[in-house]
């Protein structure tokens, strides 16, 4: 692989930044599975199996698997964040196999947040 | 002559309401009304079922429509002073849709949320580990680029040591100041090390960094390479954390195909080769130059200092060696500036810290706030109070060389001065809080337990002072406790702290000094009274019912394994001495604190 240079990086920033952008990716929602020690502990695997599971049987184009670290909640794991395009990316906490082909019907599919599994929704503050 | 009312109650007397008391409740409302003398101005009328059986009983008000739910008549009086006397609908009973009701929190609604501020957790949950771009698409590698282009050796010390960072292991040396020791120095080989040696009980912190964000401590080696001309470093990890040696490892592949790591980074024409070590897992191996011992293959033991590390470190050569929590504060320090980063904190403590909470709270995590917060605030808000509707004794600061800080002093600011007034040390940001449950001399056990299973055994103080200090601290618990051991134990913590090599024996003595400090009287019980007042330590508990305090709910009885204890409705529990074996199942059930 060619070595990067600073002017390299900017354009990974900006090109990167896009295809992570929900919509110049052609994505319309992207799930976050925490995969921290504490969520993959707590059945994090589980869920992400359910997830693509559920993702094969709908047959979509339009939504993106990603996983992440720890959440900070460790206690409230397995945890996953859906973002839909401009909406507030929403997390939902102690999650069952169940909980979360519930969550994908409805919040994923028919963009109907499921209330009463989600902990919070936004962007934590940083900086 | 009809009256006209000038409002109308409906309540309902549906089978469901009726079962709830919705007669009651009129009767109630009747009575009021004429007290009042409203009767010939509210109407009281009852309806059939309204469909909303879980709340009731249930009724509406006409002619505004408020629909009240679970009313009881001890409510009336209040209902009908608040409503119709001075009309304002009573909010308590006001009933309000699922749908409007249950919208989503925001983060600055949420106590955990709202008082965080993530700087060296900043990509947290933002990004996949493993891939660098979407590192390097939230300003990663931006910071090394212009410490690599546009800025000295020297420029980067010094906005290291302007910035005031201190070092995030636990000790809280200067930064900037440890870098400056080891670049003045010459020499044509220098190290530059991380510490991922994370090996507190209850500490996490370094773990999810390095899981979670490894490219972070990357470029902070990166950073500090530079600025002590270091061409060569190890990453330092326990092999019990798998999974953050996994994605090290990626992440250290992936820099080094892009050009991030090795010769000529970024066309800059410096270079730094990162290596992981893993350690086996021995907490003195946490210490500095315990840490370089290891990676030289060496028994994992620590040095006198002086030489310091900066000077002669791994391989007799000049070394830094920082924390992982330390290296991840690095990048956006060199990429905001110093002013930035010491914007938030206290005015010798800058910045934020990370602690892993955990113990007898509801919020079990990892969490990142600025420093001077109080430690309330911590416990209460963020971690959610203590389990249980338990009370809150104490939190463990520092891990077995740390000390506990008590209830009275929840306000303390959290900060590296506030927590060391307190006997306690901020550490590397392990919160093990504990509620009255805990025996505080059988805490303090075990901690030394701990310690004294992980000293090296190379100084004397260490490995036969924290033996002593355990047994002294194992008789106290198992009620053979004598007159004088708590000035024992705090004569000889005094001298292990003082003629210690290292920091592992330097500190050790700190649960046995905080909790006698802080919690003499339980240390009198167990030695004077041979009581244990937290019901923890066996030897000392008589396993007898108090028969004033038993409130005969019959719990103890429930749950005994063996069927030791005799109880009936209405009486109080009996436990039978031949029976009981001792396993405080009846005491971990008994809501009263009625057995002893």
């Amino acid at each position: 692989m060619a070595k990067l240079t600073i002017a390299d990086l900017k354009k990974i920033k900006e090109t990167y930044h896009a295809s992570q952008a929900l919509r110049e990716g052609g994505f319309r929602v992207k799930i976050t599975v925490h995969m921290g020690t504490c969520g993959i502990a707590a059945g994090a695997r589980g869920i992400m199996n359910v997830i693509m599971e559920e993702l094969g049987k709908a047959n979509r184009k339009d939504v993106a698997i990603t996983t992440s670290g720890c959440a900070g909640l460790c206690s409230k794991e397995p945890m996953l964040t859906i973002e839909t395009m401009g909406e507030p990316p929403v997390k939902y906490i102690a999650l069952t196999e169940d909980k979360t082909r519930k969550i994908f019907a409805e919040h994923v599919l028919a963009g109907k947040p499921v209330t009463e599994f989600a902990l919070v929704a936004g962007h934590e503050t940083t900086y | 002559m009809e009256t006209t009312y000038r409002s109308n109650i409906m309540i309902c007397a549906g089978t469901g309401c009726v079962a709830n008391g919705s007669l009651k409740v009129k009767d109630a409302l009747e009575t009021e009304l004429i007290k009042r003398n409203l009767q010939n101005e509210v109407k009281i009328v009852l309806t059939g079922c309204n469909g909303f059986c879980a709340k009731g009983p249930v009724m509406v008000v006409y002619p505004e429509d408020i629909f009240y739910q679970m009313v009881k008549p001890e409510d009336v009086p209040h209902l009908v002073e608040e409503h119709f006397i001075k009309g304002r609908p009573v909010q308590k009973f006001l009933y309000t849709p699922p749908t409007e009701k249950k919208t989503i929190p925001v983060m600055n609604e949420i106590p955990f949320f709202k008082h965080q501020v993530l700087r060296a957790l900043r990509n947290r949950s933002l990004i996949d580990a493993e891939k660098i771009e979407e590192y390097i698409a939230r300003d990663g590698y931006m910071a090394a680029a212009k410490a690599l282009t546009e800025m000295t050796p020297e420029q980067i010390v010094a906005e290291m040591k302007k910035s005031g960072l201190r070092g995030r292991g636990g000790a809280g040396f200067l930064t900037g100041l440890k870098w400056e020791l080891c670049a003045r120095v010459t020499g044509e080989i220098k190290y530059i090390l991380c510490n991922g040696d994370e090996g507190d009980p209850g500490a996490f912190m370094d773990r999810s960094v390095m899981e979670a964000d490894p490219h972070s401590v990357l470029e902070g080696m990166i950073i500090a390479a530079k600025a002590i001309s270091a061409h060569y470093g190890y990453i330092y990890v326990r092999a019990e954390y798998p999974l953050a040696v996994h994605r090290l490892q990626l992440a250290i592949e992936q820099a080094k195909e892009r050009g991030l790591l090795g010769k000529d980074i970024l066309g800059t024409g410096f270079d730094l080769d990162l290596e992981i070590y893993q350690g086996a897992g021995a907490f003195v191996c946490g210490e500095e130059t315990a840490l370089m011992a290891s990676i030289e293959g060496k028994r994992g033991m620590p040095k006198p200092k002086p030489p310091f590390p900066a000077v002669k470190g791994l391989w007799m050569r000049p070394s830094v060696l920082n924390n992982v929590e330390t290296f991840a504060n690095v990048p956006p320090i060199i990429l905001n500036g110093a002013d930035w980063f010491a914007s938030l904190g206290t005015e010798k403590s800058k910045g934020t810290k990370v602690f892993a909470l955990s113990g007898a709270l509801n919020n079990i995590g990892l969490v990142e706030v600025p420093m001077g917060i109080p430690l309330k605030t911590i416990i209460f808000d963020i971690g959610g109070g203590v389990k249980n509707n338990r009370k809150f004794k104490a939190v463990q600061m520092g891990g077995p060389s740390g000390g506990c800080i008590p209830h009275t002093l929840i306000d303390t600011p959290v900060d590296y001065e506030n927590i060391n007034k307190t006997g306690a040390i901020m550490g590397s940001g392990g919160m093990v809080v504990m509620d009255e449950t805990t025996c505080m001399p059988a805490m303090a056990k075990f901690f030394l337990e701990f310690t004294e299973d992980e000293s090296c055994g190379k100084c004397v103080p260490c490995r036969v002072g924290n033996k002593t200090l355990l047994t002294i601290l194992q008789r106290i618990t198992n009620g053979e406790g004598r007159e004088g051991d708590i000035e024992l134990l705090l004569n000889l913590s005094q001298q292990i702290k003082d003629t210690s090599l290292c920091g592992l024996g330097q500190t050790s003595p700190n649960p046995v000094l905080t909790t006698i400090k802080y919690f003499r009287d339980e240390y009198e019980a167990h030695i004077k009274e041979k009581r244990c007042p937290a019901r923890v330590c066996t030897p000392l508990v008589k396993f007898v019912v108090d028969q004033e305090k038993c409130k005969k709910c019959g719990l103890c009885f429930k749950n005994c394994p063996v069927g030791a204890i005799k109880w009936e409705k209405g009486q109080p529990a009996y436990i039978d001495q031949e029976k009981c074996t001792k396993c405080k199942t009846c005491i971990k059930n008994c809501r009263f604190w009625a057995i002893d």
